[in-house]
């Protein structure tokens, strides 16, 4: 019977000890000092900088880059922890490249873009390193605000709440704080327990309590809060996972991609977490890539991202689909699932249509492609589980599924905010969530103080 | 094909780049490795007067500045004049001189200013059948607290008299070198002159502090917690190097006098630049302590690349051109009228234009024309500065365009003059010369 890469079915240990940790190291290894000074010598210092403004959360980049280049990285941190204080994961994880990158006149002007994103990990991670602390809480203010989910969203708001001199109670669902940041990120991105060392960072300001396997509509409800709490912060993000609609898609080795990643994340021993030999995942955003490049690093023989739409029509990146690419994975668009197979309850291939633009409305042909597959992931997208907000009181506006906020992330319910992932209006990132997070407690700080 | 070869005060060399007296032409093994690489010349290192050579300090002896990617762009050195014994110089000048006929070797020359020590150490230079002797009046440290180098070429009278002792002591060519820490350099060179030097060449290196170690609070380079200035060169001092190499070529009492040009010499560019300005050679040393040798060939084909490209058959045919071209500011013509031009296709929208505009200048550029953003010269508010273009990362992008004659200058509502006037004849000059009743 073939050993490893080649053995049937879903299996672990399809690699060398070796293998596992060579593919599952840095994605972005970190700039040295060297290499820092010379990427910040590159930085034009531009006016009204482009890369700033395509920041969602509007760091000043050309100032931090400065700081790098002229020897001081502390004050390049605390430029950057200023406006964004999940900096370092951000560093880490931002797309980069349909971001600040994107837009910096390098990349206009010779199609290399000053690694901004490698730069402020490169600062970052000096303060980090110090436990540089740069907030002081102010005077205590005997407020106390709620906040639920100690992802990205959560994090942020409580720290600036904090700041503001509130007690912060975080409830969070999962036994680890850090949201997508713990369990939603592929592991090479995110290495050395990282998200982690970034919530220790993140409560070190003091004020942050954070309680573990708190789940909203299980263990506790909105009304509790709004009567407990003089504020309420909601960043729970998405529970759901949107079906793929086909036939047969409760057979076994039919999984969700997120858990898939968040189980990767949490595994102390990657040989030991199983992968199919033919896996098909099913999607065209980030989920898909992380989960399809993962399986190839896992030791998966043959992945196939499917994707319903074109290839201009993909959430991932450019660069995204270029790192599927290199590590063997393969694209295929204008196919949509039909049916899967199953051979003794088990995955054993799965059929497609092939889809046309049938004048804006995508459709099906009717032509089919049978892919052999052990193993599928689902990766269409996730959606906002409202339900737990409603277990009592009044119910909270919600716009396509997802919770309303105005301008300031203020929701429909009095004493109620909300930011990130779960509220209408977001592009599912982890840097718009940070800001979302910190705009909506100065709000929450406003209204507070005032009277 | 160009004629890069080289005749300075009936010196020859195949091409006009001589390598300066510095560290790198301090012996024979040195000069023999830029021989080979192609270096037209040598000045070789100081020779001071026989007896116990002088003593280096053994710490650092450069100190630098550096740009994006730290590119050097200044170096400044404490290191004296040669510490190797004198009469093994002299060997391996006559040694070299007999291997490399070709190329020319001046041996530059610092010994204390009494005419017995020059009577002393001519003939023995002489004796290697060198080239010439440059003499160095530009030593800014340690010899000049001596009563040598600088202190010598800081004192026209000293320079006047020390320049005709060795034209009465030796056939060679005299070339004397001058300090730039003075306040007119047209001074020392007069005197050079009417001592009857063959040629000066400039500058040698400017009093400097490179750096300060914010730890220790001790000047850079740090010798167990004190610096002490040195010599600065490199790219940074070209400019200065370049005034003063036309200020002499265009003071009527030095006129025609050779130079051979000295100052931050690292491109073929930049030579061509110095002789234009009226320089009749040039000698590098910085871009070499740099770079390496290699660096003289760049340097050969570009400026035969140049000089084949413009017709320029020999070096006559630039060597001080530019000089009448240089003349001072109040005979500028203040009817001349230009205006920055951005080429939007050439920028990149990094804004530094506007902001070194709007902040420091005339306010004269936008940053977002309806919603958009985009870099525009407002014609009405440009003086023509050239800050824009001094700023701009992109090379050409951002040009200055004469105004033609008749044309409208937004500025000032007035059409542009086709008259030459320049401050001596204008209005507002309480001196103006008004022409004769």
């Amino acid at each position: 019977m073939p050993e490893g890469q080649f053995r049937e079915g879903i299996a672990g240990g399809r690699l060398s000890a070796d293998q596992y940790a060579d593919n599952f190291s840095d994605l972005h290894p970190p700039l040295d000092h060297h290499e820092a000074l010379v990427e910040s010598d590159r930085c034009y210092f531009c006016y009204d900088a482009p890369c700033m403004n395509a920041c969602p959360t509007s760091i000043d980049i050309p100032l931090f880059i400065r700081q790098i280049s002229t020897g001081n990285p502390i004050g390049s941190a605390k430029t950057i922890f200023d406006q964004n204080i999940l900096g370092g994961m951000c560093a880490r994880v931002c797309p980069t490249e349909t971001l600040c990158e994107e837009v910096c006149v390098r990349e206009v002007a010779e199609g290399k873009p000053v690694q901004i994103g490698r730069l402020q990990r490169f600062a970052t991670d000096v303060a980090m390193g110090e436990n540089k602390q740069f907030y002081p809480r102010a005077e205590p203010t005997g407020k106390t605000v709620a906040v639920v989910g100690a992802g990205p969203a959560g994090l942020a708001a409580a720290h600036r709440l904090a700041r503001h001199g509130h007690d912060v109670t975080i409830l969070e669902a999962r036994p680890k704080a850090g949201g997508l940041n713990e369990y939603g990120i592929a592991a090479y991105k995110s290495v050395d327990n990282f998200a982690q060392a970034e919530v220790d960072y993140v409560t070190a300001i003091g004020g942050i309590d954070i309680q573990n396997g708190k789940a909203l509509g299980r263990d506790y409800q909105l009304s509790d809060l709004i009567r407990n709490y003089d504020a309420v912060f909601l960043g729970m993000g998405l529970g759901g996972v949107n079906a793929l609609r086909a036939d047969g898609e409760d057979a076994d080795g039919v999984i969700n991609a997120v858990e898939f990643i968040a189980e990767l994340r949490q595994a102390s021993d990657l040989s030991g977490l199983p992968v199919g030999r033919r896996v098909v995942v099913i999607g065209g955003g980030m989920t898909a890539i992380d989960a399809a490049v993962q399986s190839k690093l896992l030791g998966a023989e043959e992945v196939t991202i499917c994707y319903r739409r074109g290839q201009e029509h993909m959430n991932a990146s450019g660069f995204e689909q270029d790192l599927a690419a290199a590590n063997g994975v393969t694209i295929r668009h204008w196919l949509q699932p039909k049916r899967v197979i199953a051979d003794g309850g088990k995955v054993s291939a799965i059929e497609l249509e092939y889809t046309a633009m049938n004048g804006d409305k995508l459709a099906g042909t009717g032509e089919t492609l049978t892919l052999t597959a052990d193993q599928v992931f689902k990766a269409i997208g996730q959606s906002f589980v409202p339900a737990a907000l409603n277990g009592s009181g009044a119910s909270i506006d919600l716009e396509a599924g997802r919770i309303k906020v105005d301008a300031e992330g203020r929701t429909s319910l009095a004493k109620v905010w909300a930011g990130g992932d779960c509220i209408f209006g977001g592009d599912d990132l982890t840097v718009s969530a940070v800001a979302q997070g910190r705009d909506a407690a100065e709000s929450i700080n406003r209204s507070l103080t005032q009277g | 094909m160009a004629d890069i070869r080289n005749n300075f005060v009936g010196i020859k060399s195949p091409n006009p780049f001589w390598l300066a007296s510095a560290p790198p032409t301090d012996k024979a093994y040195n000069v023999i490795r830029a021989f080979k690489a192609g270096w037209g010349g040598v000045v070789w290192k100081t020779l001071g007067e026989e007896g116990p050579p002088v003593v280096n300090v053994n710490g650092p002896r450069y100190g630098a500045i550096w740009g994006a990617d730290r590119r050097l762009l200044g170096l400044n050195n404490i290191e004296l004049i040669t510490d190797r014994d004198l009469q093994v110089n002299l060997r391996e000048i006559k040694q070299v001189k007999k291997d490399w006929p070709d190329r020319a070797i001046v041996v530059s020359l610092m010994v204390p200013c009494v005419e017995e020590a020059w009577k002393a150490i001519l003939p023995v230079v002489e004796e290697t059948e060198a080239d010439g002797i440059e003499l160095n009046f530009g030593c800014p440290h340690g010899m000049s607290e001596r009563g040598m180098g600088a202190a010598v070429g800081q004192v026209p009278e000293y320079i006047e008299m020390v320049v005709r002792w060795c034209k009465q002591n030796t056939r060679m060519p005299v070339i004397t070198k001058l300090t730039p820490n003075i306040t007119d350099v047209r001074k020392p060179a007069r005197a050079a002159h009417a001592g009857g030097t063959d040629a000066v060449s400039l500058i040698n290196t400017i009093n400097s502090i490179t750096g300060v170690d914010l730890d220790s609070f001790a000047p850079q380079p740090t010798i167990d917690g004190k610096g002490s200035h040195g010599g600065y060169c490199g790219p940074a001092v070209k400019p200065i190097a370049m005034n003063m190499v036309a200020e002499i070529a265009r003071d009527p009492e030095t006129h025609g006098l050779p130079i051979s040009g000295i100052g931050g010499i690292t491109t073929w560019r930049d030579a061509a630049e110095f002789m234009a300005l009226g320089a009749g050679n040039v000698q590098v040393c910085t871009a070499a302590m740099t770079y390496g040798f290699k660096i003289v060939q760049e340097m050969i084909a570009g400026l035969e690349n140049w000089m084949d490209e413009k017709g320029h058959a020999s070096l006559d045919d630039i060597v001080g051109r530019a000089t009448p071209n240089v003349t001072d500011w109040q005979y500028l013509n203040l009817n001349y009228v230009a205006k920055a031009r951005i080429d939007q296709d050439a920028c990149i929208k990094c804004g530094r234009c506007h902001i070194a505009c709007e902040d420091t200048s005339h306010q004269a550029i936008t940053a977002m024309v309806d919603g958009v953003r985009h870099f525009e010269v407002i014609e009405a508010e440009c003086v023509g500065c050239n800050l824009c273009v001094n700023v701009c990362p992109v090379e050409n992008c951002i040009t200055m365009e004469p105004l033609a004659v008749g044309v409208m200058d937004q500025r000032t509502g007035k059409p542009v003059s086709p008259i030459y006037a320049n401050w001596t004849t204008h209005p507002n000059n309480p001196m103006a010369k008004v022409a004769a009743e």
